[in-house]
C-alpha cells in the first residue's frame, strides 16, 4: 500500500473544496452537508469545520448510511451491516452538498440520491469528492474535486482520517 | 421341512442350556438338541458365531387391525414383527371396532394364521374401552382373548378396576394396564420438567404415571389378582414395584426399548418420532428404569409397537399421534444398549424377551424356551452385526422409528415359527 | 459498530441466537428506526421481493407491525388469517407452506397454536422463516423489541433486572424474553401464582417467585403479562378478582418499586386486571414505545434473514 498524497496536501486540497463550496454557493445560508458513511462522514465534518473558521458560522450536517439503498444486496450475502442515517433538518429547499472521500463507479452516489429524495426536495445538490479515481459506470459528475488519481480498475484508493485511523493520507493498492 | 441349525450357541434360561450345540427341527417340533446331529439329508443352517434363543415374545403391540389398516395389518405387523425375531405378540384392543367383542378377537386370531406366527389378542378391560362398563370377558376368553386392558386409558373408576380384576382373575386373564392418570397428565405432549420448560410444550408429570401404578398395585393386593403394569417409564413407578413384590404381591412389569435407550432431550427438534405415551422421560428415569429391569423390579422388555403414517406423523408436535414402531429395532437396541453395554447378561436378555413374558402370560411350554419335543419357535441371532436403522427398509406398514439413522450391533438373523423358517427376505 | 454476520436462514426463536446476533439485530434496529421519521418512510431494500404472512391464530397488533414492517422495506406481501381447523383441513402445514413457497415467495412469517410448528418447517423447507408466535414456546421478535426498549431507556441490558409478572406458564413472551435477557447479562425474575410458574423454570437461569413484592423490589423493568380468564376455569387460580388483589400493579405496589421503573407489557392489556390504568397511562409505561419499536425490530429481522437466505440457498 503506497502513499500517493500526503497528510498536508490531502488537508490543502480540503481547504481549497471548501472555498469552492461557498464561492460556488454564494456563501453559506441555506447551505447544507451531507457525509456518506463512513469516509465522507469525516470528510463533511472537515468541511463543516473549514467553513466556520471562514465565515463564522455552522452549516447543518447529516450523515447518510446507504446500504438499504444499494442494488447489489441480493447478490450479495449475509446482509451488510447497517449504519444509523442522521438527517436532523429539514432538506427540502436546501443547497445540499453530498460528500463522499472517493468516487469510483458513482453506485454509492446513485444510492444516496435516491435517499437523499425520500427526506425532502432540496434546491440544489451538488458532490464534493476528495478522490476521483475513474471507471464510472452511472452518469454521475462530481461538482468539487480533491484529486484525480487514475487507478487500475481491481485496486482501491483508500482514505485515512486522523479521527479514524490516527493520520491523514491517501493511499494506493493494487490488488495482488 | 427338515432343518439342521449346526454349531449354534444355544441359550435357553428356562432349562439351563448355555452352549453350542445342532439342533435339528423336523416336522415342525424341535426334534434334537444335541453336540453334534447327522446333517445327512437336511438342510443345514450354519450357526457357527450365532446364537439361538427361544422365540421372542412381545407383550405389548399395536397391529391397528380392524380399523386402521393404513398404518399396519395383521399380515404386515406380523411380517415386521417375524423380521424382528418374534414368534408371539400380544395385541392391544384399542381397534375400531375395539377387541370388546368375540368376532374381533375371532377375526384376528384366524388372519395371524396367513403367515407362521402367533398373536395372543388381549381384550378390553371395559366395554369400548369407555372405563364405565364391565366388558364379557368370558366370551371373550372363549374366543381366544389372552389378557385384557384398556391400553391408551386407564380405567380411573376404582370400584369398575376392582371388579374388573376380580372378574378377569376368575377367568384367568391377566390384567395388564397402561398407567396414566389422565387428569394429571393435562393434555400433555411430553415428559413435564426441564426440556418440557425450554421446549415451550406441555409437560405430563412423573405423577401421572406413578398415582395410577400405586392405586393398581393397591387394587391388586385388595383382589389378589394378578397385574401386569405395562411401560413403567418413571423412577417412582419402579419404587413403587419393587416394594409391591417385595411384598408378594402379583404385580409384573414390562419396559419398552425407546424408554431404556432414550430421554426426553431427543425431542429438542420437535420430531414427531419421538411423541409416545407415556413420554420419554428424563436420565434419572432412564437409569431408575435399567436398574429395575437389572434386579428383576421389571420383568420384560415389550415394544408398545405403535404405527402410524407419514402424513399422521407430519402433523405438528403437539397434534401428532403418539407411538412409535418397535418390533423390528427391540431385539437390536436391546443387544446395544443392554448387553453390549454390560447392563444385562445374554441369558437376562432372552428372559426379558421371552422366558418371563412367556411365564407371564402363560403360554404353552412352546414359548420361552427350547424342548426337544415341542414345535419350534426359535430366533437365531448374531450379536455382533452391526447396522444403520433406515427407514426405507421397514417391513411395517409405518415407519414411525425413533431409531432412525441409528447405528445398533446385533440382529436377528432368523425366526422359526411354527416350525417354520422365516427370513426377512422370504 | 457490531460487525458480526448474520448467517441464519430462520428466526424461530431467541435460545439458539447467541449474543453476538442479538446485538446485531438490536443495533441493525437501532439504524433502521429513522427510516419511520422520514417523510417518505420506505427504503428500496426489498423491493421485488415477497414476504407471507400466516396467522393461523388471531392476531392484530403482531400482524400489522410485520405487515408494516415488510412495506417500509419495500416488499411485496401477501396475507393468511385463519384458524387452524377451519382453514386447512386435511392438507399438512407443510405442504400449505410449500404451495406458498411455489409462488415465489422469500419469506414466510408464522404465528401458529402449535409450539414447534415454526422449527418443523424452517429445517425442512428452503424458504426463510421468522416465528411471529409459537403455541406456549417462544415469540422472538416480541421479546427483541422488550430488549430493544430496555436498551433504549436503560442504555443497556447488563445487570439490569427485568421482572415478569403473571402466566409465566402459558406465556411465549416471557419464554423468549428469558431466553434473549439472560444472553445478555440481565437478570431475570418471574413471579406468579405457584400454578403458573413453569415446572424447573430455574433451570432457564432465572429466579422465581410467588411474591410480587420479593419479584418488583429493586427490579428496573417490569413487564406484564397479560392474564387469560379462561385458565380460570382450568384451576389455574381461583378467580379473577383474587389474581387482580395479589398480582395487580397499581400505584399502591409501585411504591414499593424503584422510582425509575419501566412498565411494559406486550398487550393487549386487561385494563384493571393485570395493570392498573392509573399506571398504564403514567410516566413510568413504555408500552406504545414498545408497539413503536417493533415495528424497527421487524424490519432488522426481515433485513437480515433476507441476505442469509441466498447465501443457505447456495450451499
Amino acid at each position: 500500500m503506497n502513499q500517493i498524497i500526503s497528510s498536508e496536501e490531502m488537508n490543502r486540497a480540503i481547504t481549497r473544496i471548501a472555498h469552492e463550496i461557498l464561492e460556488k454557493n454564494k456563501g453559506a445560508s441555506r447551505l447544507a452537508l451531507i457525509g456518506i458513511r463512513t469516509g465522507g462522514a469525516y470528510l463533511a465534518k472537515r468541511f463543516q469545520d473549514q467553513i466556520h473558521a471562514i465565515e463564522k458560522c455552522e452549516v447543518p450536517l447529516g450523515l447518510l448510511d446507504i446500504t438499504l439503498y444499494r442494488d447489489d444486496l441480493t447478490e450479495i450475502g449475509p446482509q451488510p451491516n447497517v449504519g444509523e442515517t442522521e438527517i436532523d433538518f429539514d432538506v427540502s429547499k436546501k443547497r445540499i452538498v453530498l460528500v463522499d472521500d472517493v468516487l469510483f463507479s458513482g453506485r454509492t452516489i446513485r444510492c444516496a440520491l435516491d435517499a437523499l429524495i425520500d427526506f425532502g426536495r432540496p434546491e440544489v445538490i451538488q458532490l464534493a469528492v476528495l478522490v476521483d479515481r475513474g471507471h464510472r459506470e452511472l452518469p454521475i459528475k462530481p461538482d468539487y474535486v480533491g484529486k484525480n488519481i487514475p487507478t487500475a480498475k481491481s485496486g482501491s484508493v483508500i482514505v485515512k482520517f486522523e479521527e479514524h485511523d490516527g493520520e491523514d493520507g491517501i493511499y494506493v493498492k493494487e490488488n495482488e | 421341512m427338515n432343518l439342521l441349525i449346526k454349531q449354534v450357541h444355544v441359550i435357553d434360561p428356562q432349562n439351563k442350556v448355555d452352549g453350542v450345540f445342532d439342533v435339528l427341527i423336523k416336522k415342525r417340533l424341535v426334534a434334537e438338541l444335541k453336540k453334534e446331529v447327522n446333517s445327512d439329508g437336511v438342510e443345514v443352517l450354519d450357526g457357527n458365531g450365532k446364537y439361538l434363543f427361544p422365540g421372542l415374545v412381545d407383550m405389548h403391540v399395536h397391529f391397528r387391525e380392524p380399523g386402521y389398516e393404513q398404518k399396519e395389518t395383521i399380515l404386515s405387523g406380523s411380517k415386521a414383527a417375524l423380521a424382528g425375531g418374534f414368534v408371539a405378540v400380544v395385541t392391544m384392543p384399542n381397534t375400531d371396532p375395539p377387541c370388546d367383542h368375540q368376532s374381533v378377537i375371532d377375526n384376528i386370531i384366524r388372519k395371524a394364521n396367513e403367515v407362521p406366527f402367533y398373536i395372543f389378542p388381549c381384550g378390553t378391560l371395559t366395554k369400548e374401552r369407555a372405563g364405565k362398563e364391565l366388558s364379557e370377558m368370558a366370551d371373550l376368553k372363549r374366543a381366544g382373548a389372552w389378557a385384557v386392558s384398556d391400553d391408551g386409558a386407564w380405567v380411573s373408576d376404582s370400584l369398575l378396576m376392582r371388579r374388573a380384576m376380580e372378574y378377569a382373575s376368575m377367568l384367568g386373564l391377566l390384567v395388564m394396564t397402561h398407567a396414566e392418570d389422565k387428569r394429571l397428565a393435562s393434555g400433555g405432549v411430553m415428559n413435564e420438567g426441564i426440556m418440557s420448560t425450554r421446549l415451550g410444550l406441555k409437560g405430563i408429570p412423573n405423577a401421572s404415571e406413578a398415582v395410577a401404578v400405586s392405586r393398581d398395585i393397591l387394587l391388586a393386593q385388595l383382589t389378589g389378582a394378578p397385574l401386569h403394569l405395562t411401560h413403567i417409564s418413571t423412577k417412582e413407578s419402579v419404587d413403587l414395584i419393587r416394594l409391591a413384590k417385595a411384598d408378594q404381591l402379583p404385580v409384573t412389569a414390562d419396559v419398552t426399548p425407546h424408554h431404556l435407550a432414550l430421554t426426553d432431550e431427543a425431542l429438542e427438534h420437535y420430531d414427531t418420532n419421538f411423541k409416545m405415551m407415556p413420554p420419554l422421560r428424563t436420565e434419572a428415569d432412564r437409569q431408575a428404569v435399567l436398574e429395575g429391569l437389572g434386579d428383576g423390579t421389571i420383568d420384560a422388555i415389550a415394544t408398545d409397537h405403535a404405527p402410524h403414517t407419514e402424513e399422521e406423523k407430519m402433523a405438528e408436535f403437539p397434534e401428532a399421534p403418539v407411538g412409535v414402531v418397535g418390533v423390528e429395532t427391540a431385539l437390536g437396541v436391546a443387544l446395544t444398549h443392554l448387553y453390549h453395554t454390560k447392563v444385562l447378561s445374554l441369558k437376562d436378555v432372552v428372559i426379558k424377551m421371552s422366558t418371563r413374558p412367556a411365564e407371564i402370560l402363560k403360554l404353552p411350554k412352546q414359548f420361552g424356551q427350547i424342548k426337544v419335543g415341542a414345535e419350534a419357535n426359535l430366533t437365531l441371532v448374531d450379536v455382533n452385526q452391526e447396522w444403520i436403522v433406515k427407514k426405507e427398509e421397514f417391513v411395517s406398514k409405518s415407519k414411525n422409528s425413533c431409531f432412525i439413522g441409528m447405528k445398533l450391533k446385533g440382529k436377528a438373523v432368523a425366526t422359526i415359527c411354527r416350525g417354520q423358517l422365516w427370513q426377512k427376505q422370504s | 459498530m457490531n460487525h458480526a454476520a448474520w448467517k441464519r436462514k430462520d428466526l424461530v426463536g431467541l435460545k439458539d441466537l447467541s449474543a453476538d446476533e442479538i446485538r446485531l439485530m438490536l443495533s441493525t434496529a437501532k439504524s433502521l428506526q429513522e427510516i419511520s421519521l422520514r417523510p417518505v418512510k420506505k427504503v428500496p431494500t426489498l423491493r421485488g421481493r415477497t414476504v407471507a404472512n400466516l396467522f393461523f391464530e388471531p392476531s392484530t397488533r403482531t400482524r400489522i407491525s410485520f405487515e408494516l414492517a415488510e412495506k417500509r422495506l419495500s416488499a411485496d406481501t401477501i396475507n393468511f388469517t385463519g384458524s387452524v381447523s377451519s382453514t386447512v383441513k386435511g392438507e399438512t402445514l407443510k405442504d400449505t407452506v410449500r404451495n406458498i413457497e411455489s409462488l415465489k415467495v422469500e419469506i414466510i412469517v408464522i404465528r401458529h397454536p402449535a409450539s414447534g410448528a415454526p422449527h418443523a418447517l424452517a429445517e425442512s423447507l428452503p424458504v426463510s422463516v421468522v416465528n411471529a408466535g409459537d403455541g406456549i414456546n417462544e415469540h422472538p421478535t416480541q421479546a427483541l423489541l422488550d430488549m430493544f426498549t430496555i436498551q433504549e431507556k436503560k442504555g443497556t441490558l447488563a445487570n439490569i433486572k427485568v421482572a415478569f409478572i403473571g402466566d409465566i406458564l402459558h406465556s411465549r413472551v416471557a419464554r423468549s424474553n428469558i431466553w434473549g435477557l439472560t444472553k445478555m447479562g440481565a437478570k431475570v425474575v418471574v413471579c406468579g401464582p405457584k400454578t403458573l410458574l413453569p415446572p424447573k423454570v430455574e433451570s432457564l437461569g432465572v429466579s422465581a417467585t410467588t411474591d410480587l413484592g420479593t419479584a418488583i423490589k429493586d427490579a428496573d423493568v417490569i413487564n406484564l403479562l397479560r392474564i387469560q380468564t379462561e385458565r380460570q376455569s382450568e384451576c389455574f387460580f381461583p378467580s379473577i378478582r383474587e389474581y387482580a388483589n395479589s398480582y395487580q400493579i397499581n400505584r399502591e405496589v409501585l411504591q414499593h418499586a424503584k422510582p425509575d421503573v419501566l412498565i411494559m407489557h406486550p398487550g393487549p392489556v386487561n385494563r384493571g386486571i393485570e395493570l392498573a390504568s392509573d399506571v398504564m397511562d403514567g410516566p413510568y409505561s413504555v408500552i406504545l414505545d414498545q408497539v413503536t419499536n417493533g415495528l424497527a425490530v421487524r424490519m432488522a429481522v426481515l433485513y437480515l434473514l433476507s441476505g442469509a437466505r441466498k447465501k443457505a440457498a447456495e450451499k
